[in-house]
């Protein structure tokens, strides 16, 4: 009897704690079932490189495989003492202020435009954005042709007005500029479609209140609209400067990193040390120190966004 | 909210172009559109010129002067025989067949692990969790090294799996579908659950149908990277059969060496099929980018 009476709270409670228990296994049993395809390729293709790159910067591997074993920090030392790693990463950061810049202002500039709901709405943003739908390689076969010193359509124009031909891509004093007007045109439709968006959102009734009180189209323009739009230009330069500093493509293809090197970025220095000089230690080495650099930059910009958004 | 917005949209049907009691065609309207005008051309042009070339017979093509109406006429010549002497149409095959494998696959296991994160509380969930917020800021172009010593280890190199694997999951896609899931009520769920529906049944005939929108999104998005994608492509192909098109395009560019309307004539020819897409496309793209796009790049 008192066994029978003692019994039952007893089982419940173990039951419902051993319900429990299941339960949970359960849970992690079904999170792990729904997350594992994902998880799977997150760490074959991303984890699992990420370290055996890390390891392979402190070897003194090559192409053969034989490698000369671990070497320290050595790889890491010859790369800050590299003046070419130090003229790629200055191009780099050259290349990312240049173009960061008119990529916000200019992509600013032709949504504001657009959204002043003038006729042909959509022909203007098909001609901003259509760039952007395009490989690398198609962009630039198409400035190649626009480039070409001789046959070009820039030197073709400026000679219509008598002023002699530029040597776009071969000048080191201008070719520069012509990747980072090439990468304007190819991008900035990115841009410019998420300041159109974010331009959508803001209330009408914050206009009307504004024009009631008597400001003025440009007034409103400084005083409400790129205030509004500060969260969304804070992502932008946040993503436009890591995407920036990642440039590879249109450079190595427009110019090869020339004329004498004034244009090669870091990640073509780092595919050049691997794939061509077949230095895999010394280009995983590089690839560490720049990563470094990216999450430096990216904390600064996080806590540059959160103080603003504090303030 | 909700009315406020469908007001919005039902004006912005309506076309209205301007404001009411504003002049339509005022001085400093009539000045915008002339420079917005003069923009658009100005984005317009390297296209143009490029499908002008390509219409160009070579000789014409070569000619330092720049016409509108060349000698020799304009035709479908260079397009004809780029298309059957080259591997454009291989290399178009290529890019098809691995886009739409990463994208099948980026889609259907960043939804997996999205709902997840939203909705199941499993063990190991906040350092997974922690580990993809933190893989957002790795560049893929940093791991080519590592990554492709790895593909050799695999036997992968040369093979559209060897493409495709490395390409086939996005972390930020996973946090963007997280965060459409986690609006979604659990109440429609818990309904289903008492019908004695799992929780993949749930998932799949519940949620998903739900998500259909962010789901396009995510796939325009991912596609297009994918078709568009050079860098490890490049690294990973060196067999001309298996190339995608950016890659083939890039090892022929100089081939074609003077043959500038051939030339332009592959470029507008590659281009080709994401434009016409994005014509056909353009309002869910746009909408697609706008959403996907923040976590995205």
């Amino acid at each position: 009897m008192s066994t029978a009476i003692d019994t039952p709270p007893a089982t419940a409670e173990q039951v419902t704690a051993q319900g429990k228990a299941r339960a949970k296994r359960g849970e992690t049993l079904a999170g792990w079932a729904f997350a594992a395809p994902f998880a799977v390729l997150f760490v074959l293709f991303l984890v699992v490189p990420a370290i055996y790159g890390l390891y392979l910067s402190f070897t003194g591997e090559t192409l053969t495989g034989a490698g000369s074993g671990l070497v320290g920090f050595s790889n890491y030392a010859d790369a800050l003492r590299d003046p070419d790693m130090w003229k790629s990463l200055g191009n780099t950061v050259w290349f990312t202020v240049l173009s960061t810049v008119p990529l916000i202002v200019l992509s600013l500039a032709f949504a504001l435009l657009v959204n002043l709901g003038l006729p042909g709405r959509w022909l203007w943003r098909l001609s901003f954005f259509l760039p952007y739908l395009l490989a690398s390689t198609v962009v630039v076969m198409f400035w190649s042709w626009m480039y070409n010193p001789k046959l070009g359509l820039v030197n073709g124009v400026l000679a219509e007005f008598g002023i002699a031909p530029v040597a776009w891509l071969q000048d080191p004093n201008v070719a520069m500029i012509s990747v980072v007007v090439t990468t304007l045109w190819w991008t900035i439709g990115f841009n410019f479609l998420l300041y159109l968006a974010a331009l959508q959102n803001i209330p009408e009734q914050q206009f009307e209140a504004a024009a009631l009180d008597g400001a003025g189209k440009w007034r409103q323009l400084f005083s409400i609209v790129i205030p509004q739009l500060a969260p969304t230009t804070a992502l932008l330069v946040t993503l436009q400067i890591l995407a920036s500093l990642k440039v590879f493509d249109q450079i190595y293809m427009l110019t090869n990193g020339g004329p004498a090197g004034t244009t090669r970025s870091i990640v073509q220095y780092i595919y050049e040390s691997g794939f061509t000089g077949y230095r895999f230690g010394y280009s995983s080495a590089i690839s560490y120190l720049f990563f470094a650099l990216i999450v430096l930059v990216s904390l600064a910009q996080y806590k540059l966004i959160n103080r603003r958004s504090a303030a | 909210m909700s009315t406020y917005t469908l007001s919005r949209g039902i004006s912005r049907g309506i076309k209205q172009t301007h404001k009411p009691g504003e002049n339509p065609w005022s001085v400093s309207r009539i000045a915008a559109l002339l420079v917005l005008a003069v923009l658009a051309v100005t984005w317009l042009v390297p296209f143009a010129w490029a499908v002008l070339t390509s219409l160009k017979s070579e000789a014409d093509a070569g000619a330092s002067q720049i016409t509108l109406s060349p000698p020799d006429g304009l035709s479908f010549e260079a397009y004809r025989k780029v298309l059957s002497a080259g591997d454009i149409p291989s290399w178009a095959w290529n890019s098809l067949i691995t886009s739409v494998a990463i994208t099948f696959v980026t889609v259907a296991t960043s939804a997996l692990a999205g709902y997840a994160f939203s909705r199941v509380n499993f063990k190991g969930k906040r350092l997974l969790y922690a580990a993809i917020i933190a893989a957002i800021i790795i560049p893929p172009q940093l791991l080519i090294v590592p990554l492709f010593r790895q593909m050799l280890a695999f036997n992968l190199v040369d093979t559209y799996w060897g493409i495709i694997l490395p390409q086939a999951f996005a972390p930020a896609m996973v946090l963007i579908l997280k965060r459409f899931f986690d609006q979604i009520p659990v109440e429609l769920e818990d309904a289903a659950r008492v019908d004695g529906a799992g929780r993949l049944r749930v998932f799949w005939s519940v949620v998903l149908p739900l998500s259909r929108p962010i789901l396009a999104a995510v796939a325009i998005f991912v596609f297009i990277g994918a078709w568009n994608n050079f860098l490890w492509p490049f690294i990973v192909t060196t067999d001309a059969d298996l190339m995608t098109l950016p890659v083939g395009l890039q090892t022929v560019k100089s081939a074609y060496g003077l043959q500038y309307a051939q030339n332009m004539a592959s470029a507008i020819l590659a281009a080709l099929p994401l434009v016409v897409v994005f014509l056909f496309f353009q309002r869910q793209i746009i909408k697609g980018i706008a959403t996907t796009g923040f976590g995205g790049q």
